[in-house]
């Protein structure tokens, strides 16, 4: 297990070196000026020779990329241009809200459709098995901020039950937490219940086909013992394997959903800085939300290591 | 004997080009038999013709201000309603599917022609494949669409930065897809036969490899179709896609967004629009992978 542990860190070193030459790149790419945008458009040619000299964009652009992994190596993503504040305490503040939001988010997808793929499965052929699978179809072709929206429409502003937006920390109220982050999370969930209803469906209708079923089945078992007892537990395990995909897909749509409902996540300071230009910002909460995600992927598959075997020794 | 020989391979040709076609006919019509392709085929055929003929088909002018009419509800007049300006949301939301599947099938080429080179060069050339793979590696690591977003506002927000943003963030899983394919069909006997009667690498690329990686491709194509279109209304939602007063169906809810509470419409058709189209090219690309993929097909049931 330690020797697959380290061969995954190890593997993870090549993504992180794209992930943040990658990052560093974003504003290379930037058409014009930079640092008029920082100055305003009435700014003097001497005051944008003087930005650009203290952000070190004067030079050539081997040497910026080398001073830029150097101070990103200590931890040093740079200051905002307009938050008069370090990029990595800025984005660091704001992560415990993405993770927590994605985190429901996925609870919620597994849970939910985990729950209409077992129906699907066990009702196959019906009217059941048809209907949770539309309902999964639907879920992952409707964009999840405009679902959110919908969500507003119905729970907020017709039925007033939960709040239109803002976000309550879990430290000061914790119910307060949980309504203001029920409609974001749903939203978030709705694609990838989708995905986990399929999958669920899919691998329960396989499991169910074996012969150690028929075998349980033939024994005299009761069929929901054996649903849930036997088959379930293997059906469950490939999506153990979409988890790590599953999550990246949320944190980045976590980044819309915190806008429409005004979540001070990761997502909404870098849309928030898309508005302003505040690069750093946005190559600082790309590199970050990425590498957090890779980190995640780790996890998971150590997870997935740990519950079958066969996958420590195959690296 | 060399006349009797030329005979005798035109004849072989026009027997192989028989089968193909009647290959080509089989495949067609298992797929067109299919539930799932049938339903999704009519639906995305339909928002296409709206899309194509969308000046022939809108009511009104997209980008035309009415005063006299604000924020009117749907009726017979504006099926959709209009919007803070007057607009007629039925006649924008026409003209935004035109700009979506635009740039949607711009970002299927883009992605398909990227994604094959690349997969074809990690897939064939062996020196190649780590370093490509690592790359698209790294490019995948960014969680889902946070990447086309940064990149769309770092290069400024228009239709043509859109296409590129997201052919950047599409482009890697396509070429792993192909490249897998690409390993495995290299090492089938008839790619060896070809090499050994001496046929070269161009023409074992294209006859024999591609055209046998041909039907992932297709499948994950479909699929690159629909999350372009949902990534599209996400870039122009946060106002990095094609600049209003476009009507595109994400600058189209980003409007609406503010009217929620007195006027719902104008957010909520772009969105059944989006999810219309989509849905449609869903029920497509699971139609071509059951037809394609036999092994899938079989666990799916008629589903």
């Amino acid at each position: 297990m330690i020797g697959f542990l380290a061969r995954r860190l190890l593997s993870a070193l090549p993504v992180l070196l794209v992930v943040s030459l990658v990052s560093f790149v974003i504003i290379a790419i930037v058409p014009g000026d930079v640092t008029a945008e920082i100055a305003g458009a009435d700014s003097t040619e001497a005051q944008r020779a003087e930005i650009r000299e203290r952000l070190g964009l004067d030079k050539p652009m081997v040497e910026q990329a080398l001073r830029w992994y150097g101070r990103l190596l200590q931890g040093d993503l740079g200051q905002s241009y307009l938050l008069n504040r370090p990029v990595t305490e800025a984005v660091l503040e704001r992560l415990p809200v993405t993770l927590s939001l994605a985190g429901l988010a996925l609870v919620m997808a597994v849970a939910l459709g985990v729950l209409l793929g077992i129906l699907a499965a066990i009702r196959h052929g019906t009217w059941l098995d048809q209907g949770s699978m539309s309902l999964a179809l639907f879920g992952l072709s409707i964009p999840d901020f405009w679902f959110g929206l919908i969500l507003i429409v119905v729970f907020s502003v017709q039925l007033g039950w939960l709040p239109t937006g803002g976000y309550v920390p879990a430290s000061e109220s914790i119910v307060g937490w949980a309504r203001s982050m029920t409609l974001p999370a749903l939203a978030l969930a709705i694609t990838q219940m989708g995905v986990v209803a399929r999958m669920t469906r899919a691998s329960m209708l396989e499991v169910m086909g074996e012969d150690y079923i028929r075998t349980a089945r033939a024994k005299g078992m009761r069929r929901h013992v054996v649903i849930f007892k036997h088959a379930l537990r293997n059906a469950l395990i490939p999506i153990v394997t979409v988890v790590g995909v599953m999550t990246g897909v949320l944190l980045g749509g976590a980044v819309v959903i915190e806008s429409v409902f005004s979540l001070p996540g990761v997502g909404r300071l870098i849309i928030g800085a898309i508005q302003r230009r505040d690069y750093p910002i946005i190559q600082g909460g790309l590199l970050i939300t990425a590498a957090t995600f890779v980190f995640v992927n780790i996890l998971v598959d150590l997870a997935y290591g740990w519950l079958d075997p066969r996958v420590r020794n195959d690296g | 004997m060399t006349a009797e020989a030329d005979a005798d391979t035109a004849s072989l040709r026009r027997e192989i080009a028989r089968a193909r076609r009647r290959g080509w006919m089989r495949f067609l019509k298992r797929l067109f038999s299919h539930r799932s392709f049938q339903v999704g085929f009519a639906l995305f055929s339909v928002i296409v013709l709206l899309a194509l003929f969308a000046d022939l088909v809108a009511p009104y002018d997209p980008n035309k201000n009415d005063y006299r009419n604000l924020l009117a509800p749907p009726s017979m007049l504006h099926l959709f309603g209009t919007d803070g300006f007057g607009r007629d949301i039925f006649s924008r939301v026409i003209h935004g599917t035109r700009i979506s599947l635009g740039i949607g099938i711009s970002v299927v080429v883009m992605t398909g022609l990227f994604g094959v080179v690349l997969g074809m060069l990690a897939g064939y050339v062996r020196w190649l494949d780590n370093a490509l793979m690592r790359l698209m590696d790294g490019l995948m690591a960014f969680p889902g669409v946070l990447l086309a977003i940064a990149l769309a506002a770092a290069l400024g927000p228009s239709a043509l930065n859109a296409v590129i943003a997201l052919t950047i963030t599409f482009t890697p899983r396509t070429a792993r897809i192909v490249r897998s394919s690409v390993l495995v069909i290299r090492e089938l006997p008839y790619v060896e036969a070809a090499l050994a009667v001496g046929a070269g690498h161009a023409r074992i690329i294209v006859r024999y490899i591609l055209a046998n990686a041909l039907s992932p491709l297709i499948v994950q194509l479909t699929f690159v179709f629909a999350v372009s279109i949902l990534a599209e209304a996400i870039l122009s939602f946060l106002g990095v896609g094609p600049p209003p007063p476009a009507p595109s169906l994400g600058n189209i809810i980003a409007e609406g967004r503010s009217y929620l509470q007195d006027a719902s419409w104008i957010a909520f058709f772009p969105g059944m629009a989006i999810a219309a189209a989509v849905l449609g090219l869903n029920l497509m690309g699971d139609g071509l992978r059951d037809v394609t993929d036999p092994r899938l097909a079989s666990q799916r049931g008629a589903g």
